[in-house]
């Protein structure tokens, strides 16, 4: 009983962190740029959120949407003024490092507009929680929102990224930029386009966490965001459903080794999982074997 | 009237001068081979013509209108299509999804079929294998897919850089039988190659290049025949 409801908390948490490592895996293939400042796109969805509902009180259905507008137009912005410009810079270091003061940037932003105290979030999901073995096992609307929705996106990426010409155009400079241009895809227009998906997916992702776990500060996206970036790389970066997998294998194992072994050494365990796939499996569960082309 | 105009070209790889101050023309319905060996700048300047690099100054004229400095993601639907280097076809994905990214500017859904039809019947081949990952084909059959993916934009004309490089000698022969025949059909065709001597066969006219500048133009047929080329190309 214990291991079941164990389990069925990691799906919910593992849920969360496939939403978001699914921006950082797009993100990736696309770019092939580790967006650090991800995470804290989250935070800035959860406050755009926060300010709406509970501080406005604007309606669920405008709130949600607005706070997507939100970081969408935060993603085109950073990807424009802070990544661009140093993507044909010589080492790729240049725009890593960038990443990480932009997450400083949000992070000190966050804190200067909304100051250090915890926010309750209050939960956008007003579903009844399931009670099953007599109150044994609960499952909150919640857990079953975020399953729900994280399945939802992952198949809404999957078919945009297959069935559709933009989405096609987004393979094609994921593998070859030059060679996308001679199609006529405009290589710039497709990055930008995967950050304003990616930072879309945080918004969600912000909501939903902030919904489940109501504390909201301005490091609320930082721990999250390096967890599903571990996520992302555990089901082999760049793969979509690799970040699906990884999101919810590592929300599972993070709440069985909460449960089982320690509560302190969640954390611990979860990256040390991270280390042990990576050793045994370099590329990830999903992920591709680099080929050297000649 | 040339299609094609390229004028006192220079084109820098950071402080490298690659090109150092070319001019030449494609006329319409011509085939034009650029020769010249390894690093001699044949394949900077077809990426320079194409806008995957700028050009330091001189300017490029395609039918007359300035494209020098337009942004390489415009040229295609211009009319100008590229087969690169190495062939760089999307190899994950798959043939028929290869060739529908080369009519990726194209609107019209009826004229891409046809056009799909006409790549078919070209290449038997890619549709045999249109379901096929392009990344798991031997290298002449990437090398269709190339000219097909290429050929699906339905260009006036079209650039191909090396397109024998790393092929077996049969199909050499039959990627130079459909550079003939892509010709016939009425595009014009720019061709760089190092297999000098079958380059020369199909062109019209060539130009000779040596470290980033014409040392030699004329018609195909009379540079076959210049003792000078055969020496230092034709490998006699």
């Amino acid at each position: 009983m214990r291991f079941l409801a164990s389990l069925i908390n990691g799906i919910s948490l593992g849920s969360v962190y496939a939403i978001i490592a699914l921006g950082y895996t797009m993100v990736y293939g696309i770019a092939k740029m580790l967006n650090f400042a991800h995470g804290d796109v989250i935070m800035v969805g959860a406050y755009a959120a926060f300010v709406m509902l509970n501080q406005i009180g604007l309606p669920v259905y405008v709130a949600i949407p607005v706070s997507m507008v939100v970081c969408t137009v935060l993603g085109l912005v950073i990807e424009r003024f802070a990544y661009r410009p140093l993507r044909k810079a010589a080492s790729p270091l240049a725009v890593l490092i960038t990443a990480i003061g932009v997450s400083y940037l949000l992070q000190n932003l966050a804190l200067l507009i909304f100051g250090a105290n915890t926010r309750s979030f209050s939960s956008v999901v007003h579903l009844k929680s399931l009670r099953l073995f007599d109150g044994g096992i609960i499952i909150t609307g919640e857990m079953i929102v975020n399953a729900v929705v994280c399945v939802a996106i992952m198949a809404g990426l999957t078919l945009f990224v297959n069935k559709t010409k933009q989405g096609q155009a987004m393979r094609a400079v994921s593998e070859d930029k030059g060679a996308a241009q001679l199609m006529g895809i405009n290589a710039n227009g497709t990055i930008a386009l995967t950050f304003a998906i990616g930072a879309a997916l945080a918004a969600v992702a912000g909501v939903l966490m902030c919904s489940s776990y109501p504390a909201l500060t301005p490091y609320t996206g930082a721990m999250p965001g390096i967890k599903a970036f571990v996520a992302a790389v555990f089901g082999g970066i760049g793969s979509i459903p690799g970040a699906f997998i990884g999101g919810i294998l590592l929300g599972v194992i993070e709440v069985l080794g909460k449960s089982y072994i320690s509560s302190q050494l969640g954390d611990a365990i979860v990256f040390s999982v991270l280390i042990i796939v990576l050793l045994v499996k370099p590329t990830g569960i999903l992920g591709k074997n680099i080929q050297e082309k000649v | 009237m040339a299609m094609l105009e390229v004028n006192e070209l220079k084109v820098c790889y950071g402080v490298i001068q690659a090109i150092k101050g070319i001019s030449f023309h494609v006329n319409e319905g011509e085939v034009v081979a650029l020769i010249g060996a390894n690093g001699a700048g044949k394949t900077t300047i077809l990426h320079t013509i194409t806008g995957l690099i700028g050009a330091q100054s001189g300017e490029i004229l395609f039918e007359d209108k300035n494209i020098t400095k337009t942004a390489g993601h415009k040229i295609v639907s211009m009319g100008m299509a590229h087969v690169p280097e190495g062939r760089r076809v999307f190899s994950e994905l798959t043939v028929l999804q290869n060739l529908k990214l080369g009519a990726y500017t194209r609107k019209d859904k009826g004229e891409i079929e046809r056009t799909l039809e006409t790549v078919y019947e070209r290449f038997p081949r890619l549709y045999e294998r249109k379901n096929q990952i392009a990344g798991t084909m031997s290298g002449g059959e990437q090398q269709m897919l190339a000219m097909g993916r290429a050929l699906m934009s339905h260009p006036k004309l079209i650039l191909m850089d090396e397109p024998s490089m790393g092929l077996s000698p049969i199909f050499v022969n039959e990627i130079f039988d459909i550079i003939q025949k892509v010709s016939a059909s009425g595009t014009t065709v720019l061709l760089v190659e190092q297999n000098a001597k079958k380059a020369l066969t199909i062109a019209d006219r060539a130009y000779v290049l040596e470290t980033g500048r014409i040392v030699k133009e004329g018609a195909a047929e009379s540079l076959l025949h210049d003792d000078a080329i055969r020496k230092a190309y034709l490998g006699e």
